[in-house]
């Protein structure tokens, strides 16, 4: 259904996207994940027609994205990051003027928005003015936009971003009920998100893909290691190397805070629960354990999980990008985003 | 043609879902109705001394024409206030869409630029031929009292339908080059008002640039349509500054795509 062959995008000397190529069959759901400024968002710019690629052939339903464009947009729904409503609009006004400009019959509006706002659960708003809904509700309604005309891909841009838990689960089984009659791309920065929904997914990082598998496989390749997070007042060196020693670690990195205390991140052989003998190595050695805490993986170690595994095995390319000066503070934060996903 | 009515309409429908056409259409027609107000009684005025001379006199005078006196100065005063509010009507057209993210709706949707670019122009025209058309109700007046001749208004309104092209032409444009309103809006300002001065310079210095200017000037060419003669020169003008301002547009939205 899409076919992407060397995909490069460049805006100036910045390179976007470098030589992606995959393939998306007829009513599957791939999954594009990465951390923002990855390249996501770029990718599916291009196969909407919405940017030119730099190099590379993005046909869409056979259709070449620059030689056809129009014949691609007619297929194609697409819901970019914030959703491009009209707020001075009516919700019934605005599905309307999507299906009129995506070249909808007259005549098939109406049936077609009453089908498209009760699939996205928004048939109490019609008459509501865009502006004065909530962002959850406008999500959806841009989300109906995107479907309007029934189009045979759709294109979801972080389609859960900023949905309360609730609505992210009812936007998920929308989305996964839609699959098979559209193909659809979405893309995340969720890693559980994209294990949820999707059927195969694409990890994606500084413009080139770093890892395609289905989300089990993915899931499985990660479950190597787990982490945990102390804070411990007490020398650098030793701290690390008393840890180190303790039976299970496999690796130790710190981060001084402040005077004294450090945020040390402990690598554990799967399978074993080694807290017990941490906090007893700590205490026995008369530093404070000031907190001890299972970390859940941030994104950004992920990748460099998959991409050293990736190196090791293939010999591929080396993705050193994704590596420690940055993992800190976003990585945290990802991983608290994926852990509040994960609960709800 | 089909898309671009669509375009034109949902451009339309905001113009008077939102305060923006209620307020143009206020503020003109009282700054017109002032003007009105003003020639007119100036007309009445000077035609009780005309007769008070008669009588004096008595000798016929001439008759006035209201159509000179009255209606000629009014239609070039239409085309000074249009000049003013004409930037407010079409800076929002594109500017408003690139800020909020919409024009990301319309670019992905199976629509040409040319159609985008053309159902905003003629919205915008359209909003200024309903400004243009209040007038009517005042000069109305002019024919339930006096007996003006109706075929150089004509070409009056023609016109200033042709300038009002040219005003929407050239602010779609700015529109176009900008996700800022008010910076769209200025810049037209600012050009339509130099279009409009260019002609004084000329006044001066005479020669070729005193031709060049006048011929350069958006107001120069109204005043024959304002006499009630329709010029082919006039009109050549007033098409092509149209055409030039929407070719621009077409260019800029098209350039959106590369330049990212």
């Amino acid at each position: 259904m899409i076919e992407v062959q060397g995909l490069t995008k460049r805006y100036g000397r910045t390179v976007a996207v470098e030589g992606l190529n995959f393939s998306v069959q007829k009513g599957e759901i791939l999954g594009f994940l990465g951390p923002n400024g990855a390249g996501k968002t770029t990718t599916m710019r291009v196969i909407t027609g919405y940017l030119p690629p730099t190099e590379g052939k993005v046909t869409v339903a056979g259709y070449d994205v620059t030689e056809h464009p129009l014949e691609v947009k007619k297929r194609v729904g697409y819901l970019p990051e914030t959703p491009p409503l009209y707020t001075d609009m009516r919700v019934d006004e605005m599905l309307a003027f999507a299906g009129r400009i995506k070249g909808l019959a007259n005549r098939d509006i109406k049936p077609r928005m009453e089908l498209v706002a009760e699939k996205t659960a928004i048939t109490d708003v019609l008459k509501k003015i865009v502006g004065h809904l909530s962002k959850g509700y406008r999500q959806r309604v841009g989300l109906a936009a995107a479907l309007i005309h029934d189009p045979e891909v759709l294109i979801l841009d972080e389609p859960t971003a900023g949905l309360d838990p609730r609505q992210i689960i009812e936007v998920r089984r929308l989305i996964q009920n839609l699959a098979g009659a559209h193909t659809i791309i979405l893309s995340t920065h969720i890693l559980p998100e994209a294990a949820n929904t999707c059927h195969r997914v694409m990890i994606i990082n500084q413009g080139k893909l770093v890892a395609e598998d289905t989300p089990e496989n993915l899931t499985a390749r990660l479950q190597g290691t787990e982490t945990m997070k102390m804070l411990i007042e007490g020398p650098e060196a030793q701290v690390r190397e008393t840890l180190e020693r303790v039976d299970g670690v496999s690796r130790v990195s710190s981060l001084p805070v402040t005077a004294g205390r450090l945020e040390v991140s402990v690598e554990m052989h799967p399978g074993r629960d080694t807290r017990r003998e941490l906090a007893h190595a700590v205490v026995s050695s008369g530093w404070g354990l000031l907190q001890l805490s299972p970390a859940g993986m941030s994104l950004e170690e992920v990748f460099l999980k998959l991409t050293t595994r990736d190196t090791a095995n293939e010999g591929g390319d080396g993705h050193s990008e994704a590596g420690d000066e940055s993992s800190g503070n976003d990585g945290a934060a990802l991983a608290e985003q994926g852990s509040e996903e994960s609960q709800s | 043609m089909r898309h671009m009515l669509t375009i034109m309409r949902k451009e339309i429908n905001s113009y008077f879902r939102s305060p923006v056409a209620y307020f143009l259409l206020f503020v003109f027609t009282l700054i017109f109705g002032y003007f009105f107000y003003t020639v007119v009684s100036m007309f009445l005025l000077q035609s009780l001394t005309q007769a008070q001379y008669a009588q004096m006199y008595e000798q016929s005078m001439p008759p006035m024409n209201i159509n000179e006196m009255v209606i000629r100065p009014l239609l070039l005063n239409t085309s000074v206030i249009s000049l003013f509010l004409a930037p407010m009507i079409t800076m929002r057209l594109f500017a408003e869409e690139k800020k909020t993210g919409t024009i990301e709706l319309l670019m992905t949707s199976p629509v040409t630029d040319l159609q985008l670019v053309l159902g905003k122009f003629f919205a915008a025209l359209f909003l200024y031929a309903v400004m243009l058309g209040l007038t009517m109700v005042y000069l109305s007046v002019l024919f339930r009292y006096g007996n003006p001749d109706f075929r150089p208004l004509i070409a009056g309104y023609l016109g200033q339908l042709l300038l009002g092209a040219c005003f929407v032409s050239i602010g779609l444009m700015f529109s176009t080059f900008t996700r800022n309103q008010l910076i769209a809006g200025s810049m037209t300002f600012f050009v339509l008002l130099l279009l409009w001065i260019i002609e004084w310079s000329g006044q001066n210095s005479g020669g070729a640039w005193a031709q060049i200017a006048s011929y350069l000037s958006l107001t120069s060419h109204i005043e024959n349509f304002s006499k009630g003669v329709i010029d082919l020169k006039d009109t050549v003008y007033y098409l092509s500054v149209v055409v030039l301002g929407l070719f621009f547009s077409v260019r800029s939205v098209e350039s959106v795509r590369w330049r990212a």
